[in-house]
């Protein structure tokens, strides 16, 4: 009983080391500049929601999250209707190439982005896409594939091949099994593969930022607005921060009884 | 698991094939292609051969910027990895505390790191920020705009914030897919809780141990955006990693045939460092 006692201090002490900074930001969010700047307060004296009115009602701003949302929404359709085939393929057969396409993709999860910025920044305004949210989305499955193809790939070979085998003695055609039966049986792998795409694409910023100007900035590269030349107005700063933590926080709970078994990625 | 050989496999990859060389070839190719080549504008550019390799192999601040790199990393991994391994033992297996533990664990990994940086670049300073000001009232002198050893400190503990969870979340999900049969038989042989976590507990979360060490290596080998975010690189170029470099070469002062260069230099050691790991991982294994 002891041993649990100290078990879940420890658990209290993290979790206390986890959210204290995160409460710091959301504690000034609701602050006044003057309030902020004039001396350290544990909660919001003068309670407001000037900061959050600010982001809500001019449309630079919001339209940011806008954006963000649609690249990564389009990403993480992307990479999956790409690593899904290509997953069942390296699960299933053996080809030509097989191992040496898919050390090939994973290097891709190790190039620095920084790497790839002016060829990027090169490719996509030759092309036309410069300043849309499908350069981002497109950009972002640099590291988002190999990814996806490498835990999809975890998840499929953990079903038993004598499924697909019956499945196409019963006379079911590959489109068919693959989206009836097959798709169903590895959702937990699904669910998990979009947790890390989203994530991997929401978080990033060096990317977005770089391909795009106007049209499909990121909330991140909108939040340097906030230095101004009369100093940096904390407040908005704080609640542009605050919001940006809210779309993670959901997509958590909704994967939240799948993370024990998704985090091993198929592999334990 | 035995494989059927059949090469119509390689229908079902070619979208991953098609996607990733658009996005991964055609750039790296140009990286390449810059790399040997002086370019002065659109239509001017002479064949330089190695000669930006050779430059970019003697520059100091590049060595300067790869000694910061590897010790950081290395920290980074040193903190992380035993933190990431006992924040799994203690976190509560089931019931409703277990669901929240985990959403509260994870929060750090879903914040954009532009605003990872914000967070402590807020929470650190002295004047508005709980942390500064709580070690300056202790008496510590504190600021890591100015002092190389707190920037450093700093951002390391910022980066144990950001990415232990990473750690913490892998090793929870190794140590739920233990048997309790193995438990139970530690129980009647009247093993100690070192001998449960040294020869039950540790062997079966290696392989989720090895994917968080590989991440988190080549994860903090590219780390850019908080940094960048908290101290700008500074105070001086102490806390300058080696993407900051990068970008400060390429668009900064659009030294476009040195930079590519770097880039390659800089793509190779991630490779081998990450294949060497893996590789060695793998010999061990055989080897048992």
């Amino acid at each position: 009983m002891i041993m649990s006692k100290r078990k879940s201090m420890g658990m209290a002490l993290y979790i206390f080391f986890v959210l204290v900074p995160i409460y710091w930001l959301i504690n000034m969010s609701f602050k006044t500049n003057e309030e902020i700047l004039g001396g350290l307060t544990f909660w919001p004296q003068d309670f407001t929601f000037a900061n959050y009115h600010v982001i809500f009602t001019d449309p630079t701003w919001y339209n940011g999250y806008l954006n963000s949302m649609t690249y990564v929404f389009m990403n993480v359709v992307l990479t999956l209707l790409v690593a899904l085939p290509a997953a069942y393929a390296f699960s299933r057969y053996k080809f030509v190439g097989d191992k040496h396409l898919f050390f090939w993709l994973l290097t891709n999860r190790m190039a620095p982005p920084a790497v790839f910025l002016l060829p990027f920044f090169q490719l996509y305004s030759s092309v036309g896409l410069f300043d849309t949210h499908i350069a981002v989305a497109l950009a972002h499955c640099l590291f988002n594939v190999p990814l996806a193809v490498w835990i999809l790939e975890g998840f499929m070979s953990g079903v038993p091949r004598e499924i697909d085998e019956t499945a196409y003695i019963d006379g079911y055609s590959f489109p068919r099994f693959f989206g009836r039966i097959f798709i169903p049986m590895i959702s937990s792998g699904i669910g998990v593969t979009a947790f890390f795409a989203f994530m991997f694409s929401w978080v990033e910023l060096l990317l977005a930022r770089t391909l795009t100007s106007v049209d499909a900035k990121p909330i991140g590269a909108i939040m340097t607005r906030t230095v101004g030349a009369t100093g940096i107005d904390w407040g908005v700063l704080a609640a542009a921060g605050t919001l940006t933590i809210i779309p993670g926080l959901l997509v958590i709970w909704f994967v939240r009884n799948h993370v024990a078994k998704g985090f091993a990625l198929g592999r334990v | 698991m035995n494989k059927t050989e059949n090469n119509k496999a390689w229908f079902l990859v070619l979208p991953v094939f098609v996607l990733v060389a658009f996005s991964a070839v055609i750039p790296l190719m140009t990286v390449v292609n810059y790399s040997v080549q002086d370019i002065f504008d659109q239509n001017t550019a002479y064949f330089v051969g190695a000669e930006w390799f050779r430059e970019v192999l003697r520059n100091e601040d590049l060595h300067d910027s790869l000694i910061r790199q590897f010790l950081y990393s290395f920290a980074v991994l040193a903190i992380e990895v035993p933190l990431g391994i006992c924040v799994a033992l203690v976190m509560p297996t089931k019931g409703k505390m277990a669901s929240l533990c985990l959403i509260l664990v994870a929060i750090p990994l879903l914040i954009p790191w532009n605003v990872v940086g914000t967070i402590w670049q807020v929470f650190g300073r002295a004047d508005i920020g709980l942390f500064g000001a709580a070690l300056n009232g202790m008496g510590i002198d504190y600021n890591y705009s100015a002092n190389t050893g707190d920037a450093w400190a700093t951002v390391l503990l910022m980066d144990v914030w950001h990415w232990t969870p990473l750690v913490a979340l892998l090793c929870y999900s190794g140590l739920r897919a233990i048997p309790d049969a193995f438990y139970q038989a530690a129980e009647i042989d009247r093993a100690s809780k070192w001998a449960v976590f040294r020869y039950i507990q540790l062997p079966r979360l290696k392989s989720v141990l090895v994917i968080g060490i590989l991440l988190r290596f080549m994860d903090s080998f590219m780390i850019y955006t908080e940094p960048f975010v908290l101290t700008g690189g500074g105070p001086g170029n102490s806390t300058t990693f080696l993407s900051q470099t990068l970008t400060k070469m390429a668009i900064g002062q659009f030294d476009l045939g040195p930079a590519a260069a770097f880039s390659l230099v800089y793509f190779l050691i991630v490779l081998l460092v990450s294949w060497l790991f893996f590789t060695t991982i793998s010999h061990m294994d055989k080897a048992k």
